[in-house]
């Protein structure tokens, strides 16, 4: 069983593998089972995600109403005019962030590896898709991949905002996102990890700060942000860019960080952004109470 | 090593809007209304830190009930149980309890009916995944990666070799296990992690063996 990045990336090294295969093989060998059996559960949380992606849009709303709509303004915005930054990257945005609108309607979501960062991983994947043509093994696998980073921040740091801050869930999950989108490219393990290493050192330091204490108000939008650097990494690291500090050590950094930061960073809405006076504005009139 | 499956990362599909507060705040319900194993009337539950804060924006409320009427986190209803509780007449207090905790996301819970009650203590640590950390005033330490049974039973000579006895006739092996008495001759609690989920078959016949009070399990 690999317990770091560096173990993962050797064992695929070693034994000529993609990583994606090293983290099947772990998963077969744990749960004592067949590969049919482990191919099928991850194609039913690749279903989840597909269909969170085809309601998001078709638009959908918050009971708040503080989130949705924003994935099919940009799909519009896509069509009718000529992006900035391309309709790739504009598309793995509005695909993270209509995953995050579904979740904050309450709707069905895969957690990846949380459900406030669920967008990451699906919003990268479903657009590089696009520019790719993945096989439907080829997608499964990039969530094995995408699963086994995670795997070892999980176990060596953490992935949820209220003990590590906004960088240990869409951090997280924007590196997992980079490392699975170099190996669907053909890029090397090695490349992976640097550009799971590059996402996570930009995301280092990001509070978990959700306005009204709602997975919303920042949430969405960071998903945006953490699909997005997802593929600038990968695009980084498959031209040869590599991270000058070792992949577990950013993850030991983010492990730190996130045990330095206050609990008002780390979701109890009580600090950054939820302490504005917006944020506590909309917090007053959603619970109808003052604070 | 805390997780050990690719589908605790990847996963689990879930009913938003959060992992840890809205996921794994059902699966502590379901693990009190199971280790229960009656129907609660009345629940008094007392949540800590990010959970206190926090909890009715990320429904950590209805996800709870939810999981005390049996929902698992992937259950549409879950969104509805604040209604459902009041429609069965299980009544329901929260308490924003500012008491120091080991970890942000802890929930305490405290349910009940005519015949008994139970009381128990959760953590969701991330990802939807959770940890019961104390049942009845005993503390736990589940790894939460092999199923497990939790038996209360009253600390008399013979009552573990009755268990353990059942367990060998039907060829299910012990990973782990630890006992813990309040007092000589009082309540105790067994906890047995084993290698393979368990039938009910198997649970029944060892809630009927000497000296046994209450009797759940932990499918991992």
């Amino acid at each position: 069983m690999f317990r770091t990045v560096k173990e993962l990336v050797e064992i695929a090294e070693t034994e000529e593998i993609q990583l994606s295969e090293v983290m099947i093989r772990q998963e077969m060998d744990v749960k004592d089972t067949t590969r049919e059996v482990v191919y099928e559960e991850m194609e039913k949380n690749l279903q989840v995600m597909e269909k969170a992606i085809e309601d998001a849009l078709q638009g959908v709303q918050s009971v708040t109403g503080l989130t949705g709509g924003d994935a099919v303004l940009i799909q519009k915005y896509m069509k009718e005019k000529k992006p900035l930054s391309g309709n790739l990257m504009l598309d793995a945005v509005s695909k993270a962030m209509g995953t995050n609108e579904v979740n904050a309607a309450m709707g069905t979501i895969c957690a990846t590896p949380t459900a406030g960062s669920a967008g990451c991983v699906p919003g990268a994947l479903f657009a590089v898709k696009e520019q790719l043509n993945p096989t439907r093994e080829q997608m499964i696998r990039f969530l094995f991949t995408a699963g086994a980073f995670g795997f070892v921040v999980a176990n060596n740091a953490f992935i949820s905002g209220a003990a590590g801050g906004c960088q240990a869930e869409v951090g997280s999950a924007g590196a997992m996102a980079s490392a699975a989108i170099v190996e669907m490219a053909g890029g090397t393990p090695q490349q992976s990890a640097d550009a799971f290493a590059i996402t996570l050192k930009n995301m280092l330091g990001l509070v978990c700060d959700p306005v009204a204490g709602l997975v919303e108000v920042p949430c969405v939008k960071r998903n945006a942000a953490g699909s997005s650097l997802a593929i600038v990494s990968a695009d980084m690291a498959l031209a040869g860019v590599t991270s000058r500090i070792p992949c577990d050590e950013v993850i030991g950094a983010m492990y730190r960080i996130g045990k330095q930061m206050p609990s008002s960073l780390r979701e109890t809405g009580e600090g950054g952004l939820a302490d504005t006076p917006t944020g506590r504005l909309l917090k007053e009139k959603i619970f109808g109470m003052s604070v | 090593m805390k997780y050990k499956s690719v589908f605790d990362i990847i996963g689990p599909v879930m009913i938003g809007p959060s992992s840890s507060h809205t996921a794994g705040a059902a699966r502590i319900g379901k693990a009190a209304r199971n280790l229960f194993g009656q129907e609660p009337k009345w629940a008094k539950i007392h949540l800590y830190e990010s959970f206190a804060k926090t909890y009715k924006g990320h429904g950590t409320d209805f996800a709870l009930v939810g999981g005390l009427l049996g929902y698992e986190a992937d259950d549409k209803r879950i969104s509805q149980s604040l209604a459902t509780a009041k429609e069965l007449n299980l009544d329901i207090e929260f308490i924003e309890d500012s008491a120091a905790v080991d970890h942000p996301n802890t929930a305490r819970l405290i349910i009940g009916n005519e015949t008994g009650s139970l009381e128990l203590v959760g953590i969701s640590i991330g990802g939807g995944k959770v940890e019961i950390t104390e049942l009845n005033g005993f503390e736990l330490r589940l790894s939460g990666n092999h199923p497990a049974i939790l038996i209360m039973h009253n600390d008399r000579f013979g009552a573990i070799a009755s268990v353990t006895r059942i367990l060998a006739k039907h060829e299910i092996n012990i990973g782990h296990m630890e006992v813990n008495r309040k007092d000589v001759g009082k309540e105790a609690l067994m906890v047995i992690e084993v290698d393979q989920n368990l039938e009910d078959t198997i649970l029944k016949e060892l809630n009927s063996a000497d000296h046994i009070i209450q009797i759940a399990k932990i499918d991992s």
